[in-house]
């Protein structure tokens, strides 16, 4: 039970750090980004190849993606996403869905279809087990929590204590009023937009080995980075966070304890979720 | 000229629309042997024309159409396969169990933003993609519902190998459903629908009951969809999972927008221009005609979908 948990708070703590950018383009420029595990799939497959043909080690890799993926986000908002924030949200959806199927049509084109693995070190591969058993951490989980709480903390910082965080605040608040104080929305959105891919590249490259890695990824995970972002809200970090910790609990207490339902609970309780609380879980009220 | 009549004059049939009609309906006839490539249009654009019902008339982006579209097709699959196995009763039974299936949706899609609209009908296309693969004993999961044998249409005209009779049915369908359609949108109710997608508190405000007129057009749509299905799970004697996909949502979502949202003929025009483009992108690169897909919805989407319709704007500045 307590390692099912464990596992649970792993997953949603991966989540979280997959979806956080896309939480942050929806609430800072009220745009749909469906591409944003592409993303994700981006980081994962620059640690896969990195490691294969370069032979660099895995904790070399995982920064890499995130510059890598940061650097490749900087560049389609400054090419592609820019032009579309003003348009209609059909089509902000199929402009992104386009993107999507690019990015699954490429990978598989230039690297096949078939499951990426990844060579972890030695020192990530055991586990330990507490309570006489009943608590089993994998040492690679507990890594990630580690990372991912680092994270949270670091951009929780960020945002509540920093000028940085405080400009993006009131980008999110009301885009117009803060631009007429004198905040370069347009720049702080570019900076934010580079990190949430980054992260999202980070996620993916840590998340290879849980969550698998081929070029269906960005269309499999597109719905938890939704649902983190929807049931959660735009308006805190928290939100997503806590949402994304109770999808990850849901999603792997469902799979253990009911894996012929599979998805469907999830699924279902996103749906329950969002008839009752439109705006998010924990959004504040607003419209 | 008072309200009604001018209402009448806009909905009026011009005579280059019955020529066309009269024309797709010759199609099995002039083109014989595309008889399967004519039924699957003529299907897709009835799918088209009920998500633009809610899209283009109404509004609502839906990500998961493809769920009405699915139970319409296991429905019509089911019922030819356990209980009859005439057509028509069949249609009618996927198009009732398609409408009680969107009315329960329709609540979901009331409230919110696009966002929450968005991944609540996808979230209802996906829940039903994994009770059809789980219910295995019911739907055939993976492996698809096969078996399904069709009785004469209307008690008279044979299914054949060719798809003749398949390609008169759907496009019979689909045109039945058009004119009614095209009665509907220029109706009281039709621009009812209208006022909303514009200005939904304003419709509000004139007293438009806007929750009612909602669920009853999702509703509507749903039954459409399912219709459709039905159609497709009836001329192929076949339904697998892939009829709840989310290719399959996105794909009606972009023949729409090539064909133009909110007209009837954007359906039917964006499917056939759909279907021949896939048919040529995927005998030239079977595997990797979504990139080419996804390129095409970019580069349109930045230019401008409405610059499709009116490629003489192109020059100037929108």
């Amino acid at each position: 039970m307590l390692t099912l948990l464990f596992d649970g708070v792993a997953y949603g703590m991966l989540l979280f750090i997959l979806a956080i950018g896309l939480s942050v383009t929806l609430g800072l420029m009220n745009f749909i980004n469906l591409a944003h595990g592409a993303f994700a799939m981006a980081g994962g497959y620059t640690t896969v190849l990195l490691m294969q043909h370069a032979g660099l080690p895995f904790l070399l890799c995982v920064p890499l993606a995130f510059v890598f993926t940061a650097l490749l986000g900087a560049l389609m908002e400054v090419t592609l996403y820019r032009r579309m924030y003003n348009k209609p949200h059909l089509d902000q959806v199929l402009f992104s869905i386009g993107l999507t199927f690019m990015a699954v049509a490429s990978v598989d084109y230039l690297v096949g279809s078939t499951q990426q693995l990844i060579q972890l070190p030695e020192f990530l591969k055991g586990r330990t087990e507490i309570f006489d058993g009943a608590l089993g951490m994998g040492h690679y989980r507990l890594a990630i929590i580690l990372v991912c709480v680092f994270l949270a903390v670091l951009l929780q910082l960020l945002l509540v204590r920093t000028r940085f965080g405080a400009q993006l605040r009131a980008s999110v608040d009301n885009q117009r009023v803060a631009a007429g104080m004198g905040i370069h929305v347009h720049q702080i959105f570019l900076s934010t937009f580079a990190v949430g891919s980054g992260l999202a590249g980070l996620g993916g490259a840590l998340g290879a080995e849980v969550l698998g890695l081929d070029p269906t990824f960005p269309l499999k995970y597109m719905i938890y980075f939704l649902i983190v972002v929807a049931v959660g809200g735009t308006s805190t970090l928290t939100g997503p966070l806590l949402a994304a910790l109770l999808l990850g609990i849901a999603d792997v207490l469902g799979k253990y304890h009911a894996p012929k339902l599979g998805a469907f609970i999830v699924y279902s309780l996103m749906i329950v979720i969002l008839m009752w609380r439109p705006q998010g879980l924990f959004a504040r009220g607003r419209q | 000229m008072n309200a009604s009549q001018s209402l009448a004059k806009t909905g009026q049939i011009r005579l280059w629309e019955v020529v066309l009609w009269a024309l797709l309906l010759s199609l099995p006839l002039l083109l014989p042997t595309h008889a399967l490539l004519i039924s699957e249009i003529a299907i897709i654009a009835l799918f088209a024309m009920s998500l633009d019902l809610i899209l283009g008339y109404t509004g609502i982006v839906s990500l998961g159409h493809a769920a009405f579209f699915g139970m319409g097709a296991y429905t019509a699959a089911l019922f030819a396969k356990h209980l009859h196995p005439d057509p028509l009763s069949g249609l009618l039974v996927a198009v009732v169990f398609s409408a009680v299936l969107g009315a329960v949706c329709s609540l979901g899609v009331l409230r919110g933003t696009d966002l929450t609209r968005i991944m609540v009908t996808l979230g209802v296309a996906l829940i039903l993609q994994e009770l059809a693969n789980k219910l295995d004993w019911l739907t055939g999961g993976a492996d698809g519902l096969q078996g399904v044998v069709m009785g004469p249409v209307l008690g008279r005209f044979e299914f054949d190998l060719y798809g003749q009779t398949a390609a008169w049915y759907a496009l019979g369908v689909c045109l039945t459903v058009f004119v009614m359609l095209r009665r509907l949108v220029h109706s009281p109710f039709g621009f009812h629908l209208q006022a909303i997608r514009d200005n939904r508190l304003r419709a509000q405000a004139i007293g438009i009951p806007v929750h009612a007129r909602l669920v009853a057009i999702y509703t509507l749509s749903a039954a459409l969809a399912g219709l459709a299905g039905g159609l497709q799970a009836q001329t192929t004697g076949f339904a697998s999972l892939d009829v709840f996909g989310f290719d399959r949502s996105a794909d009606v979502l972009l023949m729409l927008v090539i064909g133009g949202t909110g007209w009837l003929w954007g359906g039917i025009i964006g499917a056939v221009v759909f279907k021949i483009l896939h048919s040529v992108i995927s005998a030239w690169t079977p595997q990797y005609w979504t990139f080419w897909l996804g390129l095409f919805l970019v580069l349109l989407m930045l230019v401008g979908r409405e610059r499709l319709l009116r490629p003489w704007v192109l020059g100037r500045k929108s």
